[in-house]
């Protein structure tokens, strides 16, 4: 499934296409200095779709945009290709860029231009013949499914359907790599699904490697292999999606999984309220299901065969990957050995159980 | 109104345009390139050079502040050299470059830095040289916008072309000073005045209608 880019890259699964090192990026004006990245090490393999995902202001929109050089950083390297961009001349890193496709949360469309004229202008830079140009352009129209609205203008055409022109636009050059910046930030959720859809399908046909930038959970759940997630400029914590939603554990990762909460949300919070908060009588666990175990009504089970009821505080079932997710706080009985007996049961179930906190104690 | 009186303003009409339009096409010879400097070498811009954008803005600064006719005596001599007398349509060609083309410039420079910069980003991120950018991504996103602009300046040099009639520049400007005031002829001082009205509404709609139809943002 969403692995498909082991089989694309064939050999080459473990070749980073990307390599950040060391990675710093500072604004200075007049009267203040902001670190807005802090030392960040990143590695992106080939055919990966590799989500970063942070509050507003925590870096990210700078850290892609380190990526192809549009934000030089103040240190630190970037490596893509094997090129190191930093040293590149700026023709070269013009070249380069060819490679690496960028959209935007905004699409960024010539507005003055039709669609098929802007599918064009990547290739018309770099010297393709108009009539060449246009031929491709139209099999990228197609292939985002909107060869009808060639001869349109943006202005005429939904969010949607601009960010599919944008998404075609930034494949004319075939480039190895594609960056999203907030790419469905400004689409309502069933546009953004099919925004998801339209990007997985292309990275599974082509192999092509996707950044992306997000500020929702739902999108990297939806799409993502690897995330990492940034928080003041820094990555505090990075795996596959999967285990980072099974076994959260840096605070801002508990807070996306076990909360639900998309980092925007956060920003109201002190420090000290972000736990998730204790229940005041009884033991609270959350347990994961996996493929095998949801299947069976686990937790009436437990309650039939203890003869004590539990507190179902949360439950949410979320395709993760693409793989059937499903997730349950509980709050289980003060008495330790009846809540002991009852981890203990959830767990021959094949449940992943983790303790949230005890009241009391 | 006699015959000759009638052919002096037919004609008078064929030198206004002929000094408006071709200082206007002159004017932008020199003004829009000045424009773009000051875009591209700004502190927001795509090439941000602090030494060029200050020569270029306090250039334009102080040649918009010289009022036309002040601007026409000092500049005598440059228009001597260049077009070989003082007087008359071609040599006023001369002053009015030289106080369009400031103004030109500023009217470029306001047209292209309210392109959204997002735009601009994107074609960076897909390789694109600033000579490309500013080609095909911020004339042509702006042209609208320089199309009113250009509106704008034809109107002005327009009036700074009867101006110039005060030093026998020709044109309907001079047949108003010379008959409407020296002479006091009311009806040819309302004349010239009813054609110079004519004259900028022709050139507003024109400009309106092309910028209307260059326009694909609103549909």
């Amino acid at each position: 499934m969403h692995y498909a880019y082991h089989k694309a890259s064939g050999k080459r699964e473990t070749m980073a296409i990307i390599e950040v090192k060391g990675l710093s990026r500072t604004f200075e004006t007049k009267d203040s200095r902001v670190e807005a990245l802090k030392g960040i090490d990143l590695s992106v393999e080939e055919g990966d779709v590799y989500g970063i995902i942070g509050m507003s202001g925590a870096g990210k929109s700078t850290l892609v945009r380190c990526l192809n050089y549009l934000e030089k950083p103040t240190t630190g390297t970037v490596i893509v290709e094997g090129h190191e961009l930093g040293k590149l001349t700026g023709k070269d890193l013009r070249k380069l860029r060819s490679d690496i496709g960028m959209i935007f949360q905004n699409f960024n469309l010539l507005m003055q231009a039709t669609v098929i004229g802007n599918v064009c202008f990547p290739l018309t830079i770099h010297g393709m013949p108009k009539a060449k140009a246009r031929n491709k352009a139209m099999q990228l129209l197609e292939t985002v499914g909107l060869a009808d609205k060639a001869l349109s203008y943006p202005s005429q055409l939904s969010g949607g359907q601009c960010q599919r022109v944008a998404i075609a636009r930034a494949l004319a050059s075939d480039p190895k790599i594609l960056l999203c910046d907030e790419a469905t930030s400004a689409l309502d959720p069933q546009t953004t699904q099919q925004i998801l859809d339209l990007l997985r399908k292309i990275n599974k046909e082509t192999g092509i490697t996707i950044i992306i930038i997000t500020h929702s959970m739902n999108v990297v759940r939806e799409i993502c292999h690897n995330v990492a997630i940034v928080e003041k400029g820094e990555i505090v914590e990075r795996g596959l999606v999967e285990d980072i939603f099974t076994h959260p554990k840096s605070k801002a990762a508990r807070r996306l999984v076990i909360e639900g909460k998309d980092p925007d949300q956060w920003e109201d919070e002190t420090d000290s309220s972000a736990e998730v908060p204790e229940l005041i009588e009884d033991r609270r666990i959350r347990i994961v299901f996996s493929e095998n175990s949801s299947y069976e009504p686990v937790i009436a089970n437990m309650v039939l065969h203890f003869g004590k009821p539990v507190n179902i505080l949360k439950a949410d079932t979320k395709d993760v990957g693409g793989t059937a997710r499903g997730e349950m706080i509980l709050g289980l009985s003060d008495d330790k050995n009846t809540s002991d007996a009852q981890i203990a049961y959830l767990k021959e179930h094949g449940l992943a159980v983790d303790e949230l906190g005890k009241a009391g104690e | 109104m006699s015959a000759t009186e009638v052919q002096m303003i037919v004609r008078g009409i064929g030198e206004t345009l002929y000094m408006t339009i071709l200082s206007t096409l002159l004017g932008y010879v020199i003004g829009l390139p000045w424009g773009i400097g000051l875009t591209v070498t700004g502190k927001d811009g795509i090439h941000p050079n602090s030494v060029v954008f200050r020569i270029l803005d306090v250039a334009a600064n102080i040649m918009r502040s010289i009022p036309f006719l002040i601007m026409l005596i000092i500049v005598l001599p440059i228009t001597k050299a260049i077009a070989g007398k003082t007087y008359g349509p071609t040599a006023m060609i001369v002053p009015l470059v030289i106080s369009a083309a400031p103004l030109i410039a500023r009217m470029v420079e306001s047209s292209l830095n309210e392109i959204d910069h997002g735009v601009i980003e994107a074609a960076q991120s897909m390789g694109a040289s600033n000579a490309q950018i500013v080609w095909r991504v911020m004339l042509g996103e702006a042209k609208v916008s320089l199309i009113s602009g250009a509106t704008i300046t034809i109107g002005t040099i327009l009036g700074y072309s009867a101006m110039a009639g005060v030093l026998g520049g020709g044109g309907l400007g001079d047949i108003a000073i010379r008959y409407g005031y020296y002479r006091w002829q009311p009806n040819i001082l309302f004349i010239t005045v009813i054609l110079l009205i004519l004259l900028v509404q022709l050139f507003q709609l024109i400009g309106t209608l092309i910028g209307e139809k260059l326009d694909k943002r609103k549909k």
